[in-house]
C-alpha cells in the first residue's frame, strides 16, 4: 500500500506541486490540500497515518510535497499505532500530524488518552464521514463532535475546531499547531468529507505574518529537569529525547518527577492539573464568529460545513422579515458556554443544524439555562441538507409564546 | 423465561462485585464471553472461566481488547447471548466496534469496571470518569444503555437485566461499574433458576425468504436472525436498508438511520431506572450513580439529621438520560448536588436538564479514592443555603483537593 | 568506566558501576522476589556498557505489564506507554530522530498478543530497534492469566482447566516477519545474553531477543513448578545452546527442552535507508523535471 501511495505521488509530484517551502499567495485548494499547507506553514514535518476515507486526500498531498520539505511520512498498520507513532516523533522535537475518519478516530482513543497524559501536542485531523461505523464513508457527516470531547476515558480536556471552508482548514490547522504548543494537549480538527473535497480560494500569507507558537522547552541542565514541574499556568516544559536529560515519562498517574505514584493525593493532582489548564483558560482558547447577533430573536448556531452556509441562511432569513443572527463555533471545545448563555439572556431561540442526530445541540441547550427554545434541525438527506428545512424552523420557533422544556424539532 | 437451572449456582455467598457479576452472566444464559485480563475486572473473567465449562458455556481470553469484542459481535450473531469484560484502557480499544455492534443491532453486554484515569492512571484504584465515553466513545450516532450497579448482589442482579434489556432492544448494553464496587466483598445472594427471569432473543419464527433482517417491530427493533439458520442473511457495517444492503446517494432514508436512535430514546420510560427518596419535599437533591450514591447515602442521612430537606435521586440506569424527571424536579427544588469520581460528567446532562431552575452543584474527585461523607454534608449544606439563582456548575472542592492544594503537592521523595 | 564520576577520597561511596544506568531514587523496584526480569536489566545495562553506546542517544520503551515496568528504573529517555503499542511508539521515535538508537523492553503478552500485529510489520519494515522480549508465559501483572506463550496444558487463572492452545514460537515469528538479528537466552545465561545484546545494540535494523524468565509469583506457583530458584535449576538442566538453529524448530512446551542461541544474524536495509533513498531519488529526479 505504501509503495502504491509512493508511486501515485512521484507523478503528481513532478507534474503539479512547485519546489517552494512556503506556497504564499492565492490558490485554488480543496479543505484537504489546505489543512496540509496550514500543517507545513506550522512547521510541521512528520505524517504518520492509515488510510481511511475520505481522509486519502490529505495523506496524498503530505507525501507529494514531503519530499522537498525534508518531511517524513510513514503509512502505519492501523490508527492504533499512526497516533503511537506520532507521539514518539513529536517527543524528537517534530510537529506532528495524523488525519482519520469516524472509525479510524475510534481506534486512536486509548492514544488520545496517552497523548493528554503525556501531555504530548499533537494536531489530529478527523473528516467525519456518515456513521455510525462504516457508515457511508464518502458522505460527509458530524457524528464524531461528543466524541472528540469524550471519546476516551478518565478525566480530560481536548481542544477542537471546525472549519467550514478551505481558507480555514488553512487558517484553523495553523492555529490547531499553536494551541497544541501552547497547552500540551492534542487539538482535533473536526472537519467533514464535504469541506475536505470543496475546493476555493485559499490566500497563504507570507511566512512572516504567520504567527507560531513556539514550544514549550526546558533549557536547563540536566539534573535539574523535572518533566511535569509546571509553570504558572499549569503547562509543564518539554524537551527532546537524545538532548541528555534522560527523562521518564508514564501513562500511569505521575509526579512531577514523571515517576508513578499510587496515591489518592498524586490522583488528584494530576487529574486536577490535566483538566485545569483548560478549563482555567477557556476563555483564551474559546473563538467564534457571529453575524447580525445584536438585534436577533433567532440565532443559527453552526459549525463545520453547515457553516458555509449560514451567513447565506440568515440573510435569506431577514428578507424574509426573520430577525435572524449566526453563531459561527470556531473552537467547538471548549464550548463557547458564556456566549450562548449571554445570548441566550436576549434572543427568543436557538436553531441548531448539525450532520447527526443531536450533539452540539445538547450543549446549545445546557448553556441556554432555559432562557431561549432550542431547535434542532437533524440530519435528512445524504451529503449537506438544504437550508429550507432551517428557515422553516425559524419561522416556526418564533410563533412559540414561551421557553419549552426540552430541545423542539419540527 | 426463567433461567436454567444448570447455569445457576443457586446459594448465599460473600463474593466481591466481579465475582458476582460473573455469577449473574452465567445465571442469564450468557454462553460466550471474551475477555482480556485489564486491572480490575480480571476476578469476572475468571470467575466466568472457572464455572463456564460445567455449564457448557465458553470464556475465551482473546490476544486483545479489539478481539475480544470483535469476537462478542460475531458470537451475537451466531445466535448466542454473549458478554465481554474490561477496564478504562481497554475500553477505549473497544469503541470503534461497539459502534459496529450498534449498527448491526447485536445484543451485548460490556462490563466496564471503572478505574483511575486518564490513560494508564491507577490501574488498581476507582474511579467514575468513562461515564460520557459510555454514551459517546464511538463515532457517528447512536445510543446505548448504561447500568450502574452500587454492590456485589446488585452486580449479580443488574448482570442479569443488562442482558434482559440487550435482547430487548437489540443494543449494547454497558454495565458501568466501578473498582470500589468490583472488589468490594458483600453477601450475594443467588435465588433458585425458577426465580430468575429472563428475556429470549427475539428470534424470526418465519420461512426464510419472508425475512427483511432489518425490518422493525412496532417497539423500532427488528426480529433477529443467526448465522446458521438458512436465511443468508448479509450484515454489513456500512449504513444499510432494511434488506440489509449498503446506501448510499439516492436511496439513502432518513427514516431507517433515525431508527436506530430512535428505538432507545421513544422507548425510554421502559428502559429508565431510578430510586428516589424523600424528594416530595425536598430542598436540595442528591444525584449520584454507582459507589457514589453508597457514599451519598451517609451525607444524606448527616444533613437530616441537621434538618437539611433533602432527598436522594440515584441513577441505576445512567442512560438513557432521565432528562425529564430531573427537569421536573428542577422546577420544584433549590438546587441538586451531584458528587461524582470525575472531573464532572453527568453533572453536564443535570445542568443541561435543570433549564436554570435549579443551581447545579458539582463535587469533582480525582479518582483512587471516594468521596468522603462530609464532603457531600457541605456541598448539600451549601446547596440549602444558596438562595441566588446561579447560573452554570458551582464546584465544591473535596477536602482531599483542598488538601492537596493548600498544603501545597510537593514532589514524594 | 565510561559515565561514572569522579570521586574524591572524602566523598566516596560505595557505587556500583552500573548504577549510572539506573534511576537509583525508584530502586528498589517492584519486581517480586524469585523474578527473572531483574537478571534481563542488569544484562541490559552491562550490554550499554560493553557496547559503549552513547547513553544519551538511547531512547528505551516499554509497554504495559510487569516487563514494562522496566522503562522506569532504566536512566535513559524512557517512556512507559500504553498496552501493546511500544513498538508503535518506538517507530515514531525512530522516524522523527533517526540518529536515536531506540529499544524496546517489554513481555511477552504486550509485544506478541496484544502488539503482536506491531511486531510483524516492524520487523517487516526492518525498522532499526532492538526489541527485549522478557517471556515468563504468563500475564503477571494483572494476576497471572494464560499468555499466547503459555504451554499447552499449563495452568493459568483464566485456563483453570489447562491451557488448550498451542504457544507462540517468538523467535520464529520474528524471522519469517524479516528481523536481521534473532536470539533467545533464559534468564540464567546472563553472559551469553549480555553479549547478544551488546552486539545488537551495535547492529542496524530489527533485532529481537527473546529472554524466558521465571515468574515465581504465577506461573511456577501455580503450575507447582518452585520458586524462582527452581525455575533457574530447570533452565540450567534443560537448555540447549544451539546457534544457528533453524527457528522452526524452537517451539516450546511443557517443562521440556528449551533450544537458546544466536539464530539469526544477516543483513538487509532498514527503512530509514530505504526512506532516505527513495527521498533522494525524488529529488533528484523533481530537480530534472
Amino acid at each position: 500500500m505504501a509503495e502504491l501511495l509512493m508511486g501515485q505521488s512521484k507523478k503528481s509530484l513532478t507534474r503539479d506541486t512547485k519546489s517552494r517551502v512556503s506556497l504564499t499567495g492565492i490558490h485554488q485548494f480543496t479543505g484537504s490540500e489546505a489543512c496540509v499547507e496550514g500543517a507545513f506553514a506550522s512547521g510541521c514535518r512528520f505524517f504518520s497515518g492509515y488510510p481511511i476515507k475520505p481522509a486519502l486526500e490529505i495523506v496524498e498531498r503530505f507525501l507529494a510535497r514531503a519530499p522537498e520539505l525534508d518531511a517524513t511520512y510513514v503509512q502505519m498498520e492501523d490508527e492504533i499505532s499512526a497516533l503511537a507513532a506520532l507521539l514518539g516523533a513529536v517527543w524528537t522535537g517534530k510537529k506532528g500530524l495524523t488525519a482519520t475518519s469516524g472509525p479510524g478516530f475510534s481506534l486512536m482513543m486509548e492514544h488520545v488518552g496517552l497523548s493528554v497524559m503525556l501531555e504530548t501536542p499533537c494536531v489530529i485531523v478527523d473528516v467525519q464521514r456518515a456513521g455510525p461505523s462504516t457508515g457511508i464513508p464518502d458522505a460527509p457527516g458530524q457524528g464524531d463532535m461528543m466524541q472528540a470531547r469524550w471519546g476516551s476515558h478518565g478525566d480530560y480536556e481536548i481542544i477542537a475546531l471546525s472549519p467550514s471552508s478551505p481558507q480555514e482548514m488553512f487558517d484553523f490547522t495553523v492555529k490547531a499547531f499553536n494551541l497544541s504548543e501552547r497547552y500540551r494537549v492534542p487539538v482535533a480538527i473536526m472537519t467533514d468529507e464535504f469541506v475536505a473535497h470543496l475546493k476555493d480560494k485559499v490566500e497563504i500569507p507570507s511566512a512572516e505574518e504567520i504567527g507560531l507558537e513556539p514550544r514549550r522547552y526546558f533549557d536547563g541542565p540536566q539534573g535539574d529537569y523535572l518533566p511535569f514541574k509546571r509553570d504558572e499556568d499549569m503547562v509543564p516544559r518539554m524537551v527532546d529525547i537524545g538532548d541528555n536529560y534522560r527523562f521518564h515519562v508514564t501513562g500511569l498517574t505521575h509526579d512531577d518527577r514523571g515517576y508513578p505514584v499510587m496515591n489518592e493525593e498524586c490522583q488528584e493532582y494530576n487529574v486536577h492539573s490535566i483538566v485545569r489548564k483548560i478549563r482555567q483558560y477557556a476563555d483564551r482558547i474559546v473563538e467564534f464568529q457571529e453575524v447580525q447577533t445584536d438585534d436577533a430573536d433567532v440565532i443559527l448556531v453552526t459549525y463545520g460545513a453547515p457553516g458555509r452556509f449560514s451567513a447565506g441562511a440568515i440573510e435569506r432569513a431577514r428578507q424574509e422579515g426573520i430577525r435572524a443572527g449566526g453563531l459561527k463555533l470556531v473552537t467547538v471545545w471548549p464550548f463557547p458556554e458564556k456566549r450562548v448563555a449571554e445570548l441566550a439572556g436576549k434572543v427568543k431561540a436557538f436553531v441548531v443544524p448539525e450532520m447527526n442526530y443531536g450533539q452540539m445541540v445538547l450543549e446549545v441547550q445546557r448553556c441556554s439555562y432555559g432562557d431561549a427554545n432550542v431547535v434542532f434541525v437533524p440530519h435528512g438527506e445524504e451529503g449537506v441538507d438544504s437550508v429550507d428545512g432551517w428557515l422553516v424552523a425559524m419561522k416556526r420557533v418564533l410563533q412559540e409564546k414561551d421557553v419549552k422544556v426540552g430541545i423542539l424539532e419540527y | 423465561m426463567k433461567a436454567d437451572s444448570k447455569n445457576v449456582k443457586t446459594g448465599v455467598y460473600c463474593v466481591d462485585g466481579d465475582v458476582a457479576s460473573g455469577y449473574g452472566a452465567l445465571a442469564a444464559g450468557c454462553r460466550f464471553i471474551a475477555g482480556y485480563p485489564i486491572t480490575p475486572s480480571t476476578e469476572a473473567a475468571e470467575a466466568f472461566a472457572q464455572i463456564a465449562p460445567s455449564a457448557g458455556a465458553l470464556f475465551i481470553q482473546m490476544e486483545d481488547e479489539l478481539a475480544s469484542i470483535a469476537a462478542v459481535v460475531g458470537a451475537s450473531w451466531a445466535g448466542v447471548k454473549t458478554m465481554t469484560i474490561t477496564s478504562g484502557p481497554g475500553y477505549s480499544l473497544m469503541m470503534e466496534t461497539i459502534g459496529f455492534g450498534a449498527m448491526v443491532e447485536a445484543p451485548f453486554v460490556l462490563l466496564n469496571i471503572q478505574r483511575a484515569g486518564p490513560s494508564t492512571g491507577v490501574p488498581t484504584k476507582t474511579g467514575q470518569a468513562d461515564m460520557m465515553q459510555c454514551r459517546w466513545g464511538s463515532a457517528g450516532d447512536y445510543e446505548i444503555i448504561a447500568i450502574s450497579p452500587d454492590s456485589p448482589q446488585e452486580m449479580f442482579d443488574y448482570t442479569i437485566k443488562a442482558f434482559n434489556l440487550s435482547e430487548i432492544y437489540r443494543c449494547p448494553v454497558m454495565i458501568m461499574s466501578d473498582e470500589c464496587v468490583g472488589h468490594m466483598t458483600e453477601k450475594v445472594v443467588v435465588p433458585a433458576a425458577n426465580e430468575i427471569d429472563l428475556e429470549p432473543r427475539r428470534f424470526y419464527q418465519g420461512p426464510a425468504d419472508g425475512y427483511i433482517p432489518f425490518k422493525p417491530d412496532k417497539d423500532l427493533v427488528p426480529k433477529m436472525a443467526k448465522a446458521g439458520d438458512g436465511m443468508r442473511l448479509y450484515v454489513t457495517s456500512q449504513l444499510h436498508d432494511e434488506n440489509g444492503y449498503p446506501v448510499n446517494g439516492s436511496n439513502y432514508k432518513r427514516a431507517f438511520t433515525r431508527r436506530l436512535v430512535d428505538k432507545i430514546r421513544l422507548n425510554k420510560h421502559r428502559i429508565i431506572e431510578l430510586r428516589e427518596e424523600e424528594t416530595d419535599d425536598a430542598e436540595v437533591v442528591v444525584i449520584s450513580y454507582g459507589i457514589t450514591s453508597r457514599v451519598s447515602a451517609r451525607g444524606i442521612e448527616k444533613a437530616r439529621e441537621k434538618g437539611i430537606k433533602v432527598g436522594s435521586l440515584r441513577l441505576v440506569t445512567v442512560f438513557p438520560f432521565p432528562d425529564e424527571r430531573i427537569a421536573a424536579l428542577a422546577e420544584k427544588v433549590k438546587a441538586f448536588v451531584v458528587p461524582e469520581i470525575n472531573y464532572g460528567q453527568i453533572a453536564y446532562d443535570v445542568e443541561r436538564c435543570s433549564a436554570g431552575k435549579a443551581n447545579v452543584v458539582v463535587i469533582p474527585h480525582g479518582g483512587s479514592g471516594v468521596h468522603q461523607p462530609k464532603d457531600i454534608l457541605d456541598a448539600i449544606e451549601y446547596a440549602a443555603g444558596e438562595d441566588e439563582k446561579i447560573k452554570g456548575i458551582i464546584e465544591q472542592k473535596t477536602l482531599l483537593e483542598r488538601k492537596v492544594f493548600q498544603e501545597g503537592y510537593v514532589v514524594r521523595e | 568506566m565510561q559515565n561514572a564520576e569522579i570521586k574524591t577520597k572524602e566523598n566516596m561511596e560505595e557505587i556500583h558501576p552500573l548504577e549510572n544506568l539506573l534511576r537509583m531514587d525508584r530502586i528498589p523496584h517492584i519486581w517480586c522476589p524469585g523474578c527473572g526480569i531483574g537478571l534481563a536489566v542488569s544484562a541490559f545495562a552491562a550490554a550499554m556498557e560493553k557496547a559503549n553506546v552513547d547513553l544519551s542517544k538511547v531512547a528505551i520503551v516499554s509497554g504495559i505489564g510487569c516487563t514494562g515496568r522496566v522503562a522506569g528504573y532504566v536512566k535513559l529517555d524512557s517512556f512507559h506507554t500504553t498496552h501493546g503499542r511500544p513498538i508503535a511508539f518506538a517507530t515514531g521515535i525512530k522516524l522523527g530522530n533517526p540518529d536515536m538508537k531506540v529499544v524496546v523492553f517489554s513481555g511477552d503478552g504486550d509485544l506478541i498478543s496484544i502488539g503482536g500485529n506491531h511486531f510483524i510489520h516492524a520487523a517487516r519494515r526492518n525498522v532499526d530497534m532492538l526489541v527485549i522480549c522478557v517471556n515468563n508465559f504468563i500475564y503477571a501483572m494483572t494476576g497471572g492469566q494464560v499468555a499466547p506463550t503459555t504451554p499447552l496444558g499449563a495452568y493459568a487463572t483464566t485456563s483453570p482447566f489447562g491451557c488448550v492452545e498451542t504457544p507462540f514460537n517468538i523467535p520464529y515469528i520474528a524471522d519469517s516477519s524479516g528481523a536481521v538479528y534473532v536470539a533467545r537466552w533464559t534468564a540464567l545465561h546472563i553472559r551469553r545474553l549480555t553479549n547478544s545484546m551488546a552486539e545488537a545494540l551495535n547492529k542496524r535494523g530489527f533485532k529481537c531477543i527473546e529472554v524466558i524468565a521465571p515468574c515465581a509469583m504465577y506461573y511456577s506457583r501455580i503450575n507447582k513448578l518452585g520458586d524462582g530458584l527452581d525455575m533457574m535449576r530447570f533452565y540450567h538442566d534443560n537448555s540447549e545452546v544451539r546457534n544457528g538453529e533453524d527457528t522452526h524448530n524452537l517451539d516450546l512446551a511443557f517443562q521440556t527442552k528449551i533450544t537458546v542461541g544466536k539464530f539469526v544474524d544477516r543483513e538487509r536495509p532498514t527503512y530509514t535507508d530505504l526512506y532516505k533513498k527513495w527521498l533522494s531519488e525524488l529529488k533528484d529526479k523533481n530537480r530534472e523535471g
